[in-house]
């Protein structure tokens, strides 16, 4: 199995994913330069998190056009698995491979810390190896989290089991206090409807292990390991 | 030249934090009568020598696939002609 981590300009959040994989997961990873228009080799693709092209425009509106992109839209629309940290969820968003928006948080700070979340759905390809209501801490960082969608779209999501991860309190409960950006319904990070799109805010590549504080983080790529094994 | 005036605002409806803030922040100027408050973005596009129905024809496409978020946001295209120096 090989990853593959794309590396836009002005990723930061590149080589933790690269660590991450490679040296605690014991994978085959290789960054791709956002240059780059084939990803045959990959079975697993992360966009990581950073301030790809200084957020200029909108978060990920800039990056959705680097010539990778198009090649991770084919990959995805052949069941390639895709996982979008952060600024990565934002480009999944912006290219259209995940429904919704990202937007400024509500109270417009950039927020960087551990927050809740809890496991909504245990049995896709991102989370089969946490339980269902399991409550996982992994940090944020970012200034523009807040998911929003039409409510069609969020009915949709929640029907079909899209909703994987959601911000709550440390017992589990889906609270206003527990939502560090406003996203509606509490969401931290979804799939799309094929199940092997998935885009989060939170960042399990800062938290792959009981040194960085959490190690639950290593649970989303376990999950993806666990599938193509 | 013709230049683009693009303005990109929240759609209606969505909640502008940024707006509100700002809002808030009039009231305590003084400045109470304002009911709301939406920021947005301004984006002016300049043309070389093309027509009028071209630099709108371009200023759409600009703006449905790139300039504006259509899950978040609204767009208007005013155009500006100017005597070219």
């Amino acid at each position: 199995m090989k990853f593959g981590v794309i590396v836009f300009p002005g990723a930061n959040c590149d080589h933790d994913c690269y660590h991450a994989l490679k040296h605690v997961h014991k994978q085959d990873v290789e960054f791709i330069w956002h240059k780059e228009s084939s990803l045959k080799q990959f079975d697993v693709i992360v966009l990581p998190g950073g301030f790809s092209y200084g957020d200029y425009l909108r978060t990920g509106a800039i990056a959705r056009f680097s010539p990778v992109m198009n090649a991770v839209c084919d990959f995805a629309n052949h069941s390639g698995i895709v996982l979008g940290i952060c600024n990565g969820f934002q480009i999944l968003c912006e290219s259209g491979l995940l429904p919704g928006a990202l937007m400024r948080n509500n109270n417009l700070r950039f927020v960087c810390e551990f927050v809740n979340l809890r496991v909504e759905n245990a049995e896709s390809n991102f989370s089969n190896q946490c339980d269902r209501g399991e409550v996982l801490n992994i940090p944020v960082a970012h200034a523009e989290g807040l998911y929003y969608a039409d409510a069609s779209t969020l009915s949709e999501l929640e029907a079909d089991g899209q909703v994987l991860f959601r911000y709550c309190d440390a017992s589990g409960d889906i609270t206003a206090a527990a939502n560090p950006n406003g996203s509606l319904k509490n969401i931290a990070g979804i799939m799309n409807k094929q199940g092997n799109v998935m885009g989060m805010m939170p960042h399990p590549d800062r938290s792959y292990e009981s040194v960085l504080r959490s190690a639950d983080g290593a649970k989303i790529f376990d999950s993806v390991i666990n599938l193509l094994q | 030249m013709i230049t683009a005036k693009i303005n990109v605002t929240l759609k209606s409806g969505i909640l502008d934090a940024q707006g509100k803030t700002v809002q808030h922040a009039l009231h305590n100027l003084g400045i109470e009568d304002v009911a709301e408050v939406r920021m947005g973005k301004l984006i002016l596009l300049t043309f070389g020598d093309i027509s009028t129905e071209e630099a709108m024809r371009l200023s759409e496409e600009a703006c449905k696939k790139m300039l504006a978020n259509p899950v978040i946001e609204d767009y208007e295209i005013e155009l500006i002609h100017r005597e070219s120096h």
